[in-house]
């Protein structure tokens, strides 16, 4: 009795630990991958010192930060200071629970994995908000105030858009989801909603053209202006790990998560978990290749392009998805 | 069954304590997150009874969007706590008989429905395999049985938004507004003037 405890138990750290190993690793080769990419946009040579082709840059970034003095402001709320930033971490790790990377390959496969990965991404905020509050200092401030109403605008949204996907899936569990584009990946046929997701995701990891919340040209380093060393760290963790996190749900609502691209021999004996992998970095290629290439939005022209332009549009593209899917008769079971 | 009645005095506890921490802390914002933990527990205790869509909902709803705005306004806010604490012994009475009225009922509830298999099941509390979905069984009864009723609660959600916005939706003058349209049909020679400026004149 003790012992089946202890084994499920030791079962469960070791498969947390299989997941976020690897994706602690992924975060610290994606941050040189971001540098190196941004670097050859801008015709410069990026990292090239710290090991290989300075592969090693982003270790030696961490180790530097991490043993570099942790300040905490004498007029914080230091609690609250302390907790925002260990927040952020757990919750864009906590959401890697319920991704499939291959068939059977998941932590817990639960029925409403996709509901589970809105409501993790959903609680992201309280990070931001908790960091922007307790330095009790505008700047910060400022940066979670923006944030707040940024992220709860695109989530409206990023669940329109989840809703035509689960139309079309019939199940909320996620490998079903994959399942279900067995004969057609869903961005082909609701290109459309693939596109105001990846904007929506930018929004929801506060990426460029939408980092307002951390806007430095006008607000410092916004919600994080007062934090150093291992607090900080955990601040750049956590947003890298989401936006691996977000691309990874693109890939499985849109791009057919494990699946190859067409079922035929050379390409169907390809492990699905490198056919996911390959999906993901293409998503982050793109995430850093719009980081490059667009200025920064205004905040009215965010908050119109988030209530204005994206609600309207999926919820139109509901309507006309469910309208399509009855008249054919095309509905899941 | 030991883990799950674990986990269950684990989110039943945090969650009691919290809801006590909401009405006993002394900031407002400690008070808003307080709140936002108990509702995660809850939304936990929802699991363990095998309710993961209407867990999922709670926090998706309650903590992803109405706890951000309400910790939104409570940061917002300029608030006197000594002020705040001075009404405390007058509506002490009032507060007390509403507990009071609530444990009755609770009390009543619990006394009454004995009858029913929740309390009379005395298996451990663990999650109940069905083989539906409980998504689907939501819907199926919620848009075949009570659509009415849910129909009714989407026309009165819309009535407290149409009530909401024009309460606070005032029309002043002289309010510059930007016109998107106008600002991205701009093009160089609209922005942009070129004018042959004599020396030592000026414009």
């Amino acid at each position: 009795m003790t012992y089946d405890i202890l084994i499920t138990g030791l079962i469960i750290i070791a498969q947390i630990l299989a997941v976020v190993v690897p994706v602690l690793i992924s975060v610290a080769f994606l941050v040189y991958a971001e540098r190196k990419v941004l670097a050859l946009i801008q015709l410069r040579r990026g990292p090239n010192i710290v090991g290989p082709f300075g592969i090693l840059q982003s270790f030696a970034d961490a180790l530097k930060l991490i043993t570099k003095e942790n300040i905490i402001p004498s007029g914080s709320n230091k609690i609250v200071f302390i907790l925002a930033p260990i927040i952020t971490m757990v919750l864009s790790l906590a959401g890697w629970a319920v991704i499939p990377f291959a068939p059977g390959w998941v932590v817990s496969d639960i029925n409403v994995g996709i509901m589970y990965l809105f409501a993790v991404s959903s609680l992201g905020v309280y990070g931001i908000i908790m960091a922007g509050w307790a330095s009790n200092s505008q700047y910060p401030f400022l940066g979670a105030l923006r944030s707040a109403a940024q992220m709860v605008s695109y989530e409206v949204s990023i669940g329109f858009v989840i809703i035509t996907v689960l139309l079309c899936v019939g199940s909320l569990n996620l490998s079903k989801i994959v399942l279900a584009q067995q004969t057609v990946w869903f961005a082909i046929p609701l290109l459309p909603m693939f596109i105001i997701f990846f904007i929506s995701a930018l929004a929801e990891t506060n990426r460029l053209p939408f980092d307002l919340p951390e806007d430095e040209s006008t607000l410092v380093a916004g919600f994080f202006t007062e934090y150093s060393s291992a607090s900080f760290v955990l601040f750049f963790l956590g947003e890298y790990a989401s936006m691996i996190l977000m691309s990874s749900m693109t890939v499985i609502l849109f791009l057919g998560g494990w699946l190859p691209p067409f079922d035929v021999y050379p390409l169907n004996v390809v492990p699905g978990v490198i056919w996911f992998t390959v999906k993901v970095i293409f998503i982050l290629f793109l995430f850093i290749w719009v980081r490059g290439t667009f200025p920064r939005y205004r905040y009215d022209q965010l908050m119109r392009l988030g209530w204005k332009v994206f609600l309207p549009f999926s919820l139109f593209w509901v309507v006309a998805t469910s309208g399509f899917l009855v008249y054919f008769d095309m509905l899941p079971n | 069954m030991v883990l799950y009645s674990l986990t269950f005095y684990l989110f039943s506890s945090v969650a009691v304590l919290s809801a006590l921490m909401v009405i006993s802390a002394k900031n407002p914002v400690h008070s808003v997150l307080f709140l936002i933990l108990s509702f995660v527990n809850a939304s936990g205790l929802f699991v363990l009874l095998g309710a993961e869509f209407l867990a999922m909902i709670l926090v998706v709803v309650y903590v992803g969007a109405v706890a951000v705005l309400f910790l939104f306004v409570v940061m917002m806010l300029d608030i006197n706590f000594v002020k705040l604490r001075e009404g405390f012994l007058q509506y002490l009475p009032f507060g007390a008989l509403l507990g009071i009225v609530l444990v009755i009922e609770l009390g009543i509830l619990f006394l009454t429905d004995r009858s029913s298999n929740i309390y009379n099941n005395q298996t451990p509390l663990q999650p109940i395999v069905n083989e539906v979905e409980n998504t689907k069984m939501i819907g199926q009864i919620l848009y075949t049985e009570y659509f009415y009723l849910f129909q009714i609660c989407g026309i009165i959600l819309l009535v407290a938004m149409i009530g909401s916005i024009t309460l606070t939706l005032r029309d002043k003058g002289g309010v510059k507004r930007q016109n998107i349209d106008s600002q991205n049909t701009v093009d160089a020679s609209a922005a942009i003037e070129k004018k042959k400026v004599k020396l030592g004149e000026g414009i």
